[in-house]
C-alpha cells in the first residue's frame, strides 16, 4: 500500500510570533520555519506502518512556496521515499487556504492512487483543522480525524479518536483519510545516514497550475492582533479569602 | 564564495540541536546539582546517538563512522556546545587519533570505540608538564621486551567512563644543541592493567559532572602491542591528530555563546527598569550589539578553519586563531549576559552563572590562550627569521 502524507511548512513552534505592523498577519521574513508538528506525527505514523510491513511506499507532498522543499527533505530524511513539491505561491506570507490545498491533494491522489492519506489534524499557523475533512469530501473517502491510535487490518482502519470526554474507536473502510492528533506517536529524529540519503531521493516539482487549481484566496484577513498580555495574579492566604475574592469578581 | 549551508548541513544542525534540546537540556540541572552523570543516563544518551547514526560521526565510513567532513563535524560540535558537556560526552566522538591503530589494534580499540562499545580518554598532562608537554616525567623503560611505566597524569577528563586510555609517555631522551629533549611514545592502556590506577581528581568550577581524574603508573608493564603509531613517534601522532580537538573547543564556544546570547537578548527585551525595557538603554543595547558581532566573527573563523582542513590547506594558525578568539569571546559573552541579568545572573535559578563558570576552562585546556598566541605568532614570524 502507498501512503500519502501532506506536510506544511510553518513558523517554528519555538519562535515568538510577531504581528506585522500593518496587521495583515504575522512576520515570516527571516524567522525559523519547520514542518508543522502534526504533520511530523503523520510522517512518523506512515513510517511505522512501513516498518510493520503495512505500507510499502511513502509519498510526501507540500503545497506552498518553493522553500517548502526543505520541509520535504526533512520528511525524506525521516524515512519517506519520494516527495512532490507543488509551488503555489512566491510570497512566504501567502497562505494557501485549505480548500485549494484539498483540491490539489485530490488531484495528487488521483495520480498517485494511495491506499491511505495521513495528514496532521491542523497546521499550527492558522489552526484551520479543515484540509483532511475537505479532502475526504472531495474524494468521497472515509475519514477518521484526531487519531491517537491507528491499526490497519486488511481494508479496514481501526482508529482511536480523541474526542471531548474521552476516546472513541471507529472502523473506517479504506481508502481513507486519517488526521493525526498529538498523542498518536512521538516523531523520530532524522538519522545521519538518512539525512545523507535524503538528497538522492526523488523530489518532483509541480505548480498549482499543473493541477488546474485556482489558489486565489477566498478569505480576507481583517486584522491580526497580539493576544492580551496576561494581567498580574495575586496570592491569597486562605480558601475563604479565595471564595470571597471570586464572589467579589462575580465568578461564583 | 558561498556562505550558506547545504540542505544536508541544515538538517544535521537542526537534528543535533533538537537532540540537545530534548535529550540533554532536561537532565542538566540534575547533573549540575549532583556533579555526576548516572551511568544509566549516559548509556541511554549513547544508545540514542548510536541509533541515529551520529555516534563517532567524526570517523570515516571505512571504519564504521559517518565520514563527515571537517566542516560538517564542526557544525555537529557547535550544536553540541549548547548542552552540558558532561552529558554530550555520551554523544560519542572518540579521539580520532585512534585512526593511527594498526590492523590488530583496530579490532581491540578503534572499531569497538566507533561502535560505542568501548570509551576512550586521552592523557597527556602531568602536574609538572602542562603547556610544556615535552617536560613530562611519566616514563617507560625497556625491560624483557616490554615497557615498564612509572609516573602520573592529571586533569584527565572522562576517565570514569573510559575503558581504555591513550597515554603519552616519555621513552627516552636525545641530546640536542638546545639541551636534552624527551622522546615520546603513545600507548594504549586498558583499564585494569596491573600497576595502572585511576583516581579521583580535583573539583572544578567548570563543567560540573565532566570530571577529571589522576592516572598513576607504578611499574606498569605494557607489551609492544600497546604502542600506538611508532615508538618515539608520539609527537608525530599528536601533530597529525590533535589539531582537531582545538577546533572542537572553538565550535563548542560558538554554540554555547549562541545559547547564552538568546537569554541575554530576551532578558534585555523583557526586563523593565525605569519604566522601559533595559535593552533600550544604550549601555545594554550596545552590549547586545557587541555580543552578536563577536559570536558571528568567532563562528566564521571556526567554520573557515574547518573548511581549510577539508580543502587540504594549511590550517594550524587558523585553528589556533579560532580557538583563541572563540574561547575569549565566550568569556566576554557569558560575562556580559550575567551583567545584563543583574543579581539574578548569579543565582542558579538561571543557567547563566553556569555558562559563566563553564566558559572559564575554554581558555585553558587544549592549549591555553597564551599557547595559541604563541602558535600564531611563531607561524607568522618564524619565516621572517624572527
Ligand atoms: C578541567 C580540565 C580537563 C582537562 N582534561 C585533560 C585531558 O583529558 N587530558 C589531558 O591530557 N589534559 C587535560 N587537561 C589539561 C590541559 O590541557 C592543561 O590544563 C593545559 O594544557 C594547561 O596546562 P597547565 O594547566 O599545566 O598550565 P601551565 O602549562 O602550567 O600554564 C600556566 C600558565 O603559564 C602560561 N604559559 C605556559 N607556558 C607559556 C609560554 N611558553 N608562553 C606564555 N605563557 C605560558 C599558560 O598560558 C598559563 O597561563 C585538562 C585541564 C582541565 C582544567
Ligand atoms: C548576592 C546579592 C545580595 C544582595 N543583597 C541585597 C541586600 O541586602 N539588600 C538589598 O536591598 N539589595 C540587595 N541586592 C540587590 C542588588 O543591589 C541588586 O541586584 C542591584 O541593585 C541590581 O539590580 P537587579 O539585580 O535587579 O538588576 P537590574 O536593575 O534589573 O539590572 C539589569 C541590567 O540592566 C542594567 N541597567 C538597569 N538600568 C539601567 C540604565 N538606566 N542604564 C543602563 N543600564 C541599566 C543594569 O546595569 C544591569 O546590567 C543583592 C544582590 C545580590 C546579587
Amino acid at each position: 500500500m502507498k501512503v500519502l502524507v501532506p506536510v506544511k511548512r510553518v513558523i517554528d513552534y519555538n519562535v515568538k510570533v510577531r504581528v506585522k505592523a500593518d496587521g495583515t498577519g504575522v512576520d515570516l521574513a527571516n524567522v525559523k520555519m519547520s514542518m508543522n508538528p502534526f504533520d511530523e506525527i503523520a510522517v512518523e505514523e506512515a513510517i511505522r506502518l512501513k516498518e510493520k510491513g503495512k505500507a510499502d511506499e511513502i509519498v510526501v507532498v507540500s503545497i506552498g512556496v518553493k522553500q517548502a522543499q526543505e520541509t520535504l527533505r526533512t520528511a525524506l530524511a525521516m524515512g519517506a521515499d519520494r516527495a512532490i513539491l507543488v509551488v503555489a505561491a512566491d510570497d512566504v506570507h501567502q497562505d494557501i487556504e485549505p480548500l485549494a490545498v484539498a483540491k490539489i491533494l485530490a488531484k495528487v491522489v488521483e495520480e498517485e492512487q494511495p491506499g491511505l492519506v495521513i495528514a496532521g489534524k491542523q497546521a499550527i499557523d492558522n489552526d484551520m483543522n479543515a484540509t483532511g475533512q475537505m479532502l475526504s469530501a472531495l474524494l468521497g473517502w472515509s475519514q477518521a480525524t484526531f487519531a491517537s491510535e491507528v491499526d490497519i487490518e486488511g481494508d479496514t482502519a481501526k482508529v482511536t479518536r480523541e474526542v471531548d470526554g474521552g476516546l472513541q474507536t471507529i472502523a473506517v473502510k479504506m481508502p481513507a483519510i486519517i488526521t493525526a492528533d498529538l498523542r498518536l506517536n512521538e516523531p523520530r529524529y532524522a538519522s545521519l545516514p538518512n539525512i545523507m540519503k535524503a538528497k538522492k531521493k526523488p523530489l518532483d516539482e509541480k505548480t498549482a497550475a499543473d493541477y488546474g487549481v485556482d489558489v486565489t484566496p477566498r478569505l480576507t484577513v481583517v486584522s491580526t492582533k497580539e493576544p492580551e498580555a496576561r494581567a498580574a495574579g495575586i496570592i491569597v492566604g486562605s480558601v475563604d479569602e479565595l471564595v470571597a475574592k471570586l464572589k467579589e469578581a462575580g465568578a461564583v | 564564495m558561498q556562505f550558506g549551508l547545504s540542505e544536508e548541513q541544515e538538517m544535521i544542525v537542526s537534528t543535533v540541536r533538537s537532540f540537545v534540546e530534548h535529550e540533554i537540556y532536561p537532565h542538566e540541572a540534575e547533573v549540575e546539582r549532583s556533579g555526576q552523570v548516572p551511568r544509566a543516563l549516559g548509556e541511554a544518551i549513547k544508545r540514542k546517538c548510536i541509533d541515529l547514526g551520529f555516534y563517532a560521526c567524526n570517523f570515516p565510513e571505512s571504519v564504521g563512522g559517518a565520514g563527515l567532513s571537517h566542516l560538517d563535524f564542526t557544525l555537529v560540535e557547535r550544536e553540541l556546545g549548547r548542552g552540558s558537556m558532561a552529558l554530550t560526552h555520551f554523544f560519542g566522538r572518540p579521539q580520532n587519533i585512534l585512526m593511527a591503530c594498526n590492523e590488530e589494534q583496530r579490532e581491540r580499540y578503534l572499531l569497538p570505540a566507533v561502535r560505542g562499545e568501548r570509551m576512550d580518554a586521552l592523557a597527556m598532562t602531568e602536574p609538572d608538564a602542562g603547556s610544556d608537554v615535552r617536560g613530562m616525567k611519566c616514563a617507560a623503560r625497556r625491560e624483557g621486551g616490554d615497557w615498564v611505566v612509572n609516573g602520573s597524569k592529571h586533569f584527565i577528563s572522562g576517565a570514569e567512563h573510559a575503558d581504555f586510555f591513550i597515554v603519552f609517555i616519555a621513552t627516552g631522551e636525545d641530546d640536542t644543541p638546545k639541551g636534552p629533549k624527551k622522546r615520546i611514545t603513545t600507548f594504549l592502556v586498558d583499564r585494569g592493567t596491573p600497576g595502572f590506577e585511576v583516581r579521583e581528581g580535583y573539583t572544578s568550577v567548570s563543567h560540573r559532572g565532566y570530571r577529571n581524574y589522576v592516572l598513576t603508573f607504578d611499574d606498569c608493564r605494557l607489551p609492544d602491542a600497546q604502542v600506538l603509531g611508532e615508538v618515539d613517534g608520539g609527537f608525530a601522532v599528536m601533530n597529525e591528530w590533535l589539531y582537531a580537538t582545538r577546533l572542537t573547543v572553538a565550535a563548542f564556544c560558538v554554540g554555547r555563546a549562541r545559547r547564552c546570547f538568546d537569554y541575554a537578548l530576551n532578558y534585555a527585551a523583557e526586563r523593565k527598569q525605569f519604566g522601559q525595557p533595559i535593552g533600550k538603554f544604550q549601555g545594554v543595547g550596545f552590549q547586545i550589539a557587541d555580543m552578536i558581532t563577536e559570536i558571528d566573527a568567532a563562528d566564521w573563523l571556526t567554520l573557515a578553519a574547518a573548511w581549510r582542513l577539508d580543502q587540504g590547506l594549511p590550517a594550524n594558525r587558523e585553528i589556533a586563531s579560532a580557538k583563541l578568539y572563540a574561547s575569549e569571546m565566550l568569556a566576554r559573552v557569558t560575562d556580559a549576559t550575567l551583567q545584563i541579568f543583574g543579581g539574578m545572573g548569579l543565582m542558579d535559578d538561571f543557567p547563566i552563572e553556569r555558562f559563566w563558570r563553564d566558559a572559564r576552562v575554554e581558555r585553558i585546556w587544549d592549549g591555553t590562550s597564551e599557547i595559541q598566541r604563541h602558535i600564531i605568532s611563531r607561524d607568522l614570524l618564524r619565516p621572517l627569521g624572527a
